[in-house]
């Protein structure tokens, strides 16, 4: 019986100690029509090397294509001992930090991953996480309509090329509230949110503005100018920040002349395998003024009775698990597995590591860009900076153009005639540090045959 | 020491490519201040962190209402192989059909685990499982023109998060109270249905540790006021294979697969928190499911969008909730198979039924003495606290230093001084002997000793921690400035 | 027994209320209630010039172990708070009465003081 360790003789004497006969009749105060079947659909259990074996089969089926997308989740290389030590059974194995005295180590680890997200974002505070980019947006919304008191709308400015998928799970998350998402458009030569978009909406009531940098296109957003505007209009910023890309651009903290209010995101980039899409984690982190409006847990440094230095979950009266119906959200979870990586990886690869993946990552993708707009209908299509991202017209269908590189082993881009159909056959493509010379001079060749066979 | 401590400045050499085109009012001043050190002594420094955790591996972890079985390492491995760790969420489905085909078939085992009609696995979590179910029985009642429905039904004994759940979805709550025996007040529950009512969120076997027996008639209450009935699958361990929510009337239901099915807690998490839905409300289901399309003697798989489920909720995540978490999962049930999960709640309901008869013997009051326990079962110490003035909390502490995790201290909120206590299926008989043994032997130091259990722990990394002081001096990271 | 001045009114919810001579109205916690909450952590009073109407949340205390609303007793509209709240919290703790003041209401209506308890009503309401 696989992970049940009794004897006949203990569950004998276990029932004998309880005073029944057999098991079942422990279940003896269900109704006997509610008692299942036997569960046909269910295959019979497995071996443990047999399950391995299915598995490696299941895992060669799908291979292992060259990936050139981004959209949301990137290829980092993510060093061995990353992992290695993140699956210790003490991590791996362990709950939410509620025994504070037993649980020291997750506890000190989640306040160094918070002391790392503030500086990365140069926020004054972070909490220990939340689910991923999408969630960390719609909770930052949440907390941006608690927190601006000068608004009494409910109404959120979100530009067009903010994530697609990001924006959607927002609706869904946010829907039940009556907060109003507003589509802001986007400049069609840059692909960033123009001022002059903005100034449409001045003098109106809203809460907060939201900006990603770098955009959902790669492009790099003028956030000063947007931040400014935004305080002007009484309105918070909310920055959705890549945290690979905080690196080596100006920190959601320093943007304009007070700085985001609220930095979310995605952490995936900073050590997460990208695992068909999750777990990865979302970042949350704002200023010092607004700490009581954040959700999730958090944690604090403090001292124990004789004055040693400990660490706790604090601000808990903001949780679900106190304010029941009153709490700031419902969610209870952190990825205290995936932050533990990511904690591990920031404190390995450090900031230069970080900042030599980051510029690897912009170069390889801008030689990959330069390369194929040299073959003969393919083109960029905004003049903007961008960050390691970057947006291509083609002359060809798309859809079929992306078919035919899988028959070069090539996962080609991210097609985004659904999300922007009034972009025509674009595709928003990556190189990260990852992508070798050779592979990207693959991705030239197998686009080259694409185009000239579709 | 924080790994900010261990920081040489100029230890890491940078090798920095040329930031072509990105204009330098864009870019960073100033680095980010993250430590530099060796990765020996960032190995060391989070080995070492590691080792001032309790966790399943290293110690018995009894914690009511969270299910810290076993979590087999073989799911683990075959989720961190190369072909489903690398795997992009976006990567199109010529490359996808292993993978989407375990979801597939998770999806379908999950239907016949719990006897509902569908399964999605986009809820990256218990609570967000929850947010789901809640604003599918909006939608289902909003596409019926059924607008007044505006409150849902939550027995006191509830999780924090329903409530919680239920306002985030802008609903009001009402709570409902519960008898001493456990079961719902239905009398109670009748004066509160009515046209306002959109549903009822339950948990069965509650959180008191036993099983709701008048089920069946509280669905047909809810169900003839036209509500929806909600299932919390927390308890999930405790009927796994022997009953399913489907039968029991349940219109939706979510599954803490970080529980019932094994994947990592994690220290906080990931979870997954699929969700199950009856035939009514598959229109509604979020944005990802899987699709098996089948057609000229060939099956494929694919991600299920907006036509599959016209009258959807949604995305709830950036891609489609937690794969890695799923991939775990699966490999879980494949392992236990058909015959496995009833094992899991026979066994689950025998240790706890077993720890509370000889927890009993040795003179402990349960807080629902008469009946049989689930998975999980609560003693109260109100005794201990009024007579002796030793608390649940010092009871708690104090198990620490004898090695065994804490249960479940102050939940549910219904009963005073409580613990609660779930062993799973698969600690073994001399664990649990230990444990009682232990629960024991602290009884006995709180009348003879009481100080050695009022000021516990003393064998931990640190001893209780002025936790007025962390929410007043709000210290919540490192900064430069700390620096010695 | 928990000290109940008698020359203040009491809500269900353990606000005090005291009349001031300037027409204004003050209004705390009971001592009661910061004993159910404990060491008080952080006050988050309203916003000046804000108006509520009676039995509203208008503030949150925060202890650690729990948050608690402070409803308005009476309608009206919010003309001071206690800025000494801001740094020393723990003020309710030790002066629930004085010191330990959270804000003060111009009432849009008087005659909704009438509808408060008087000191014996409360202490019987806390026997219940």
């Amino acid at each position: 019986m696989p992970f049940i360790p009794h004897t006949e003789n203990e569950i004998n004497a276990m029932l004998e100690s309880i005073g029944v006969k057999q098991i079942d009749d422990l279940f003896g105060e269900v109704p006997k029509e509610l008692r299942a079947g036997e569960l046909t659909k269910i295959p019979h259990g497995l071996s443990e090397m047999q399950m391995t074996q299915l598995m490696t089969e299941r895992g060669a089926q799908d291979g292992r294509p060259v990936c050139f997308i981004g959209a949301g989740a990137y290829d980092h290389y993510v060093p061995a001992a990353v992992w290695q030590i993140t699956t210790r059974g003490e991590f791996y194995t362990a709950y939410t930090p509620y025994q504070a005295e037993a649980s020291q180590g997750t506890l000190q680890l989640i306040y160094e991953f918070q002391s790392m997200m503030t500086t990365l974002t140069g926020m004054d505070v972070s909490n220990a996480s939340v689910y991923d980019g999408a969630s960390s947006l719609a909770e930052a919304i949440l907390m941006s309509v608690r927190a601006n008191r000068k608004s009494k709308s409910k109404r959120i400015l979100v530009p067009r090329n903010v994530n697609p998928t990001y924006r959607s799970a927002t609706h869904t998350l946010v829907n039940g509230q009556n907060i109003e998402l507003i589509d802001v458009p986007y400049d069609a030569d840059t692909g960033c949110i123009n001022l002059d978009a903005l100034k449409a909406f001045e003098g109106e009531d809203f809460a907060a503005v939201v900006i990603q940098q770098p955009n959902f296109f790669g492009s790099l957003e003028d956030v000063d100018a947007i931040t400014d505007w935004a305080h002007a209009n009484n309105a918070l910023v909310i920055g959705i920040v890549n945290p690979l890309a905080m690196s080596i651009l100006k920190p959601a903290g320093q943007w304009g002349e007070a700085g985001a209010d609220i930095a979310c995101g995605d952490g995936q980039p900073l050590g997460a395998p990208l695992s068909s899409g999750g777990p990865y984690y979302g970042i949350m982190t704002c200023k010092k003024a607004l700490v009581r409006q954040m959700p999730g847990r958090i944690v604090g440094r403090t001292v124990d009775e004789d004055g040693k230095e400990g660490f706790v979950l604090t601000l808990q009266a903001r949780e679900q698990h106190i304010r029941r119906s009153k709490a700031t959200s419902n969610i209870c979870t952190n990825q205290g597995l995936v932050v533990t990586a990511s904690t591990i990886h920031m404190s390995i690869l450090g900031a230069a590591g970080l900042e030599n993946a980051a510029s690897q990552s912009h170069l390889n993708t801008a030689s990959l860009v330069e390369k194929v707009c040299a073959i003969e209908g393919v083109e960029k299509v905004f003049n903007s900076a961008s960050f390691h991202e970057t947006v291509i017209k083609l002359n060809k269908p798309a859809k079929a153009v992306l078919d035919a590189m899988t028959n070069e082993n090539i996962i080609g881009g991210f097609d985004l005639a659904d999300n922007y159909p009034e972009l025509g056959d674009a595709i928003l493509v990556c190189a990260t540090e990852q992508r070798t010379e050779k592979q990207i001079d693959q991705y030239v060749g197998a686009l080259t045959k694409a185009l000239s066979e579709v | 020491m924080l790994i900010f401590e261990h920081s040489k400045r100029g230890l890491h050499k940078r090798d920095t490519a040329e930031l072509k085109g990105i204009p330098a009012n864009m870019r960073r001043a100033e680095p980010a201040k993250l430590p530099e050190v060796s990765e020996l002594q960032a190995v060391r420094h989070f080995t070492r962190l590691s080792t001032r955790n309790f966790s399943i591996d290293t110690h018995f972890y009894p914690l009511g209402s969270c299910t810290m079985k076993y979590n087999p390492r073989v799911a683990n491995s075959i989720a961190l192989m190369p072909e489903f760790a690398g795997r992009h969420p976006l990567a199109p489905e010529k490359f996808s059909q292993g993978f989407l085909g375990c979801m597939y078939e998770l999806q379908e085992m999950l239907c016949e685990v719990t006897g509902m009609k569908g399964f999605s696995l986009a809820p990256m979590a218990g609570a967000q499982g929850e947010f789901a179910g809640i604003a599918m029985i909006r939608a289902y009642h909003d596409a019926n023109g059924d607008h007044e429905r505006r409150e849902i039904l939550v027995p006191d004994a509830a999780h924090g998060t329903n409530p919680a759940t239920a306002t985030m979805c802008g609903y009001t709550v009402k709570e409902i109270p519960t008898l001493a025996n456990g079961d719902v007040n239905l009398e109670a529950l009748e004066a509160a249905i009515g046209p306002q009512t959109a549903g009822l969120m339950l948990t069965n076997p509650s959180t008191l540790g036993v099983f709701e027996r008048q089920i069946q008639k509280i669905a047909k209450m809810i169900h003839q006021a036209g509500g929806l009935l909600y299932y919390d699958g927390a308890n999930l361990n405790a009927i796994l294979g022997k009953i399913r929510p489907g039968d029991m009337g349940f219109d939706v239901i979510h599954s803490n697969l970080h529980k019932t099915f094994a994947t990592p807690h994690g220290g906080g998490g990931p979870g997954s928190g699929a969700i199950g839905v009856s035939a009514r409300l598959i229109p509604f289901m979020p944005i990802a499911g899987v699709i098996k399309d089948e057609g000229q003697g060939k099956e494929l798989y694919r991600w299920a969008n907006k036509t599959d489920y016209p009258q959807s909720i949604g995305h709830l995540s950036a891609f489609f909730g937690n794969p890695g978490v799923l991939i775990r999962a699966y490999v879980y049930m494949r392992l236990l198979g058909r015959d496995g999960m009833s094992r899991v709640s026979e066994f689950s309901t025998l240790n706890a039924n077993y720890m509370m008869a000889e927890m009993k013997k040795a003179g402990f009051q349960a807080a629902i003495p008469d009946r049989f326990a689930s998975h999980e079962f609560i003693i109260t110490l109100k005794k201990q606290a009024k007579e002796l003035h030793v608390t649940a909390m010092d009871f708690a502490k104090r198990l620490l230093d004898l090695g065994y995790h804490a249960p479940t201290t102050y939940f549910p909120l219904l009963v005073p001084e409580c613990l609660l206590i779930e062993p799973t299926e698969t600690e073994s008989k001399e664990d649990l002997d230990g444990f009682i043994k232990a629960m024991v032997q602290i009884q006995q130091e709180a009348e003879n000793n009481p100080e050695i259990v009022t000021t516990a722990p003393h064998t931990m990394p640190v001893k209780r921690l002025d936790e007025v002081r962390a929410a007043k001096q709000l210290d919540l990271s490192w900064t430069v400035t700390q620096a010695s | 027994m928990s000290n109940i001045p008698e020359e203040l009114k009491y809500t269900a919810s353990h606000e005090w209320v005291k009349m001031n001579d300037d027409g204004t109205v003050s209004v705390g916690l009971t001592e009661h209630a910061q004993e159910l909450l404990g060491d008080i952590v952080f006050v988050e009073t309203p916003e000046i010039e804000t108006e509520f109407a009676a039995e509203e949340a208008c503030c949150v205390v925060e202890s650690v172990k729990a948050a608690s609303d402070v409803y308005m007793p009476i309608s009206g509209e919010i003309v001071d708070t206690n800025g000494e709240l801001t740094e020393r919290p723990e003020i309710i703790n030790s002066s629930p009465y004085d010191d330990g003041w959270i804000f003060k209401i111009k009432p849009s209506n008087e005659d909704e003081l009438e509808g408060l308890m008087d000191a014996q009503s409360y202490e019987d309401s806390l026997e219940d």
